[in-house]
């Protein structure tokens, strides 16, 4: 227990030292959590996005029907 | 450079990161646990500096990435205005915000080691300042990418100005040799042998190491993010042009 303690005290410098380390992981955790929310929320949008379109292109070309070429264009 | 033009193509860029993904964050997670385990326990404390030279294996790969960072966003900026090439921009602009948040930790745990070494928080020396203003280069780039409109201009406007502030990269590099600083010179130079020893080195090397998978991990994600918003951004354009 004395040895952690010791340990935990990093020669008087745990003042310093812990908060620098603390900080540092605060940072890199944030940029992630904060990366994987942009993408995921823009994932989601663009998902509800083309759900509203692939109707309206559905309707255009009947699901047995060849869609290439299109002659009417 | 025609390979290189092959990796321009956003769909191609996405298949590419969904297979680097992986690898890359496992490394990450692999480099960070055996580079912490020699940081904090299988290394000594240095015998000046005492333990606070533990500080130095997240300070230092912090700052290598920072540069890195502004390098990269360079590098991109000069592609999007020269070649025009649609994944540069979002490059740039997915590379600035980690950038930051690498300079910011440089400067925090630069401050927390500089005060019981030198005893101060701060001080206006060059290599201190210059990564003050790499910091401001940061925000500026985040915010006239965003300042616009029309992203395009946004993306033009923040090309020029990481091209012109690019200049700063190697101030900081030389600003410890070019002028007195307070700040330590470079322990670690690929010109020399390195001025640390092996069982210190040892955790640096691999800390940033781990930066370094780290920042590829997070570029890749925010340049998947900017592409789902680029794509977002186009779709509501083709529907209210056709509403």
């Amino acid at each position: 227990m004395d040895r952690i303690y010791e340990y935990l005290q990093m020669g008087g410098h745990a003042a310093f030292i812990w908060p620098a380390l603390g900080l540092t992981a605060t940072v890199l955790i944030l940029m992630l959590v904060l990366s994987l929310h942009d993408l995921r929320t823009g994932e989601a949008v663009l998902r509800r996005l083309e759900a509203t379109r692939t109707p309206r292109r559905a309707r255009r070309s009947p699901p047995d029907s060849h869609p290439e070429p299109n002659y009417e264009a | 450079m025609a390979n290189l033009h092959r990796f321009a193509n956003p769909n191609r860029f996405l298949r590419l990161s969904r297979a680097i993904l992986p690898w890359s964050a496992s490394l990450t997670v692999l480099l960070f646990i055996v580079g912490l385990y020699f940081a904090l326990f299988a290394s000594p404390a240095d015998y000046q500096q005492g333990e606070t030279v533990r500080i130095m294996y997240v300070h230092v790969p912090s700052a290598w990435i920072a540069m890195l960072c502004y390098s990269v966003m360079a590098a991109a900026s000069a592609t999007a205005l020269i070649w025009r090439h649609p994944l540069a921009d979002i490059t740039a602009r997915a590379a600035a915000p980690i950038g930051a948040g690498f300079t910011l930790i440089v400067l925090a745990t630069g401050s927390l080691w500089g005060k019981p070494m030198w005893g101060t928080w701060w001080v206006w020396d060059a290599r201190l300042t210059s990564v003050l203003i790499l910091f401001f280069l940061y925000l500026g780039h985040i915010a006239l990418s965003r300042a616009f409109d029309d992203p395009t201009r946004g993306a033009r406007a923040a090309a020029v100005l990481a091209l012109v502030g690019f200049v700063n990269v190697p101030i900081i590099k030389f600003s410890v040799d070019w002028w007195n600083t307070l700040h330590q010179p470079a322990s670690v130079s690929r010109l020399a042998a390195p001025a640390i020893d092996p069982a210190m080195l040892r955790p640096l090397l691999l800390m940033a190491l781990a930066f370094t998978a780290y920042f590829v991990t997070l570029l890749l994600l925010r340049i998947r993010a900017e592409l789902t918003s680029r794509k977002i951004r186009a779709l509501q354009l083709a529907q209210a042009s056709a509403e």
